[in-house]
């Protein structure tokens, strides 16, 4: 099973098991990982589930388009060379995915 | 509640009063589901009873105009929390409960009744009870395959039909029905949409957004009329399905399905019989509570006193918008953990219709000036709203760098002058000054 390590601003970590197909923005939203807000419910209108990811995870996740670039740059806290947005990352079988979550989404 | 008589003593657990306990949040809604989770996040820890008259779990509406009706999510992705997660964080979820009446106390208790005979007893009242769509009063409306979106079950409803239909059309040019029109014609029916008005989206964005996407959709093949209503649905050859729309003009256009999206009407039953004041929602403080004084109301049902600043003493306004199901939400939370905190952020919207992606930042009511930023080669469309000199509102089509230059501006009190933002050329962020 898929498992996204979520380590939010203050350190604390919290590690959720997911569904391959889904997006790890689903995965933490319908468990309350608190670091993820998600307004839009994962149709790139919104930037409020921004994460860091780590950097060895990077080359396993699908490239970024356009508009997550654009929306990337509208963040409450300010982007990375590692940010993405989490709605646009999918969960595969084997995938097992660390990121940190922001200090604030909104 | 003087339900035992003096020659019967009150028995020592009466199941027909249950104990007064707990908040119930009527409305397992975007705001209803909210107003937990900011509570539980607040460590409220008294019960909390998130009921709802729907047989499906709380869930996201916006996808069932869109990714839902084309088949791109599944029904599981709507879903706002794992079971898990209610159980954990102490949150009794009810399903297919319609309730039809409250008796409430002066002290905000009380308890309310389902249309099933059930009780649910409560301390404290939420009413995240949202809005219904608005019906269209015309001879065969009610044949079958005249249908509106509003929950998920007309979203299978439509679904459960539109495998057969060739011909579809939709009554009402805004949001709903363009989005759903958008995805309809995607899916490879033939779509005609008619708008009683003189331009598309209504009061929700300015003539120049209007146009655009007018424009835009018949660009892409749909067939838009504006100041046209449909006089009445008729079945093919008697029967009790939807065949053909009858327009003013005398045109009938075929259609195996109409879809009716002119608009809401908010949830206020409830609110009335338990006597709070209504006007266009039920009426509202800034702390989300409603005229006893103990209730809160919130989201689409709630009318409140315009939040954004600037705006005139004493406006009120209801808004449709999951970001202000979700603020109002946090406001009502603090209400009842007994802190007062006003409303955060800007308003702001979004609408998929197509490639077309529409986000709009703040309200553009009372503008008196627009500036327009287009970049035809890459589709990029933008109207900034000015009042006085000073940013109010942007629309923004496929251009989420100008709508987030715009919402982070508005939120921090700060102005984008509108000579310098007509260069589209001109990243907003960049001339973003503290007025």
């Amino acid at each position: 099973m898929p498992t996204v390590h979520f380590t939010d601003a203050e350190g604390a970590v919290r590690d959720v098991q997911g569904n391959p197909g889904d997006s790890v923005m689903e995965t933490a939203v319908r468990n309350g990982v608190p670091g993820i807000v998600a307004e839009c419910g994962g149709s790139l209108s919104c930037a409020t589930c921004h994460v860091f990811v780590r950097e060895d995870c990077l080359p396993q996740l699908p490239p970024m388009e356009d508009m997550e670039d654009e929306m990337l740059y509208g963040t409450a806290v300010d982007r990375e060379d590692n940010s993405r947005l989490s709605c646009q990352l999918r969960l595969t079988d084997e995938l097992e995915l660390f990121v940190t979550t922001p200090e604030t989404q909104v | 509640m003087g339900a035992h008589t003096a020659e019967q003593p009150a028995p020592v657990a009466d199941q027909s009063v249950p104990t007064r306990t707990g908040l119930l949040i009527i409305g397992a809604s975007q705001s209803g589901v909210q107003l937990a989770v900011s509570l539980r996040a607040l460590g409220f820890d008294e019960h909390i009873t998130l009921l709802g008259d729907e047989d499906h779990r709380p869930y996201q509406r916006p996808a069932l105009s869109k990714e839902f009706l084309q088949g791109t999510v599944e029904s599981e992705s709507l879903i706002f929390r794992s079971n898990e997660y209610w159980a954990e964080h102490n949150v009794d979820l009810i399903k297919g409960e319609y309730i039809v009446r409250i008796d409430k106390e002066a002290d905000g208790s009380g308890v309310a009744h389902s249309s099933s005979g059930q009780q649910f007893p409560f301390k404290r009242l939420a009413l995240t009870v949202g809005a219904r769509a608005r019906k269209l009063e015309i001879e065969g409306g009610d044949l079958d395959g005249v249908l509106y979106l509003r929950n998920a079950d007309d979203a299978l409803a439509l679904k459960a039909r539109v495998g057969d239909a060739q011909d579809v059309v939709v009554i009402g040019g805004g949001f709903i029905g363009l989005e759903a029109a958008s995805s309809l014609q995607k899916m490879g029916k033939n779509v005609t949409v008619l708008e009683f008005g003189p331009r598309l989206v209504g009061r929700a964005v300015g003539e120049e957004t209007a146009e655009y996407f007018l424009q835009a959709h018949r660009a892409r093949g749909l067939d838009i009329r504006l100041n046209t209503s449909a006089t009445r649905f008729t079945g093919a050859d008697g029967g009790t399905s939807v065949a053909a729309v009858e327009l003013q003009d005398g045109t009938v256009l075929p259609a195996q399905i109409v879809l009716v999206g002119i608009g809401v009407i908010p949830n206020t039953q409830l609110a009335e019989q338990i006597g709070l004041t209504v006007d266009n929602g039920i009426v509202v403080d800034r702390f989300a509570l409603a005229s006893d004084g103990t209730t809160v109301a919130i989201g689409d049902c709630a009318n409140m006193p315009n939040p954004v600043p600037g705006s005139e003493p004493g406006e009120r306004i209801r808004l449709e918008s999951v970001n202000n199901a979700i603020e109002h939400a946090k406001v009502a939370a603090y209400s009842l953990t007994g802190r007062r905190e006003e409303y955060a952020g800007i308003p702001w919207f979004w609408s998929n219709q197509a490639d077309l992606k529409l986000q709009i930042a703040g309200l553009c009511n009372g503008y008196d000036r627009t500036v327009l930023r287009r970049d035809e080669e890459r589709g990029k469309f933008s109207v900034l709203y000015y009042r006085q000199g000073q940013v109010i509102a942007a629309d923004c089509v496929n251009a989420p760098l100008d709508f987030m230059a715009v919402k982070n501006a508005l939120a921090k009190g700060q102005n984008i002058p509108a000579d310098a933002a007509a260069d589209p050329a001109t990243p907003l962020k960049t001339i973003t000054t503290d007025s």
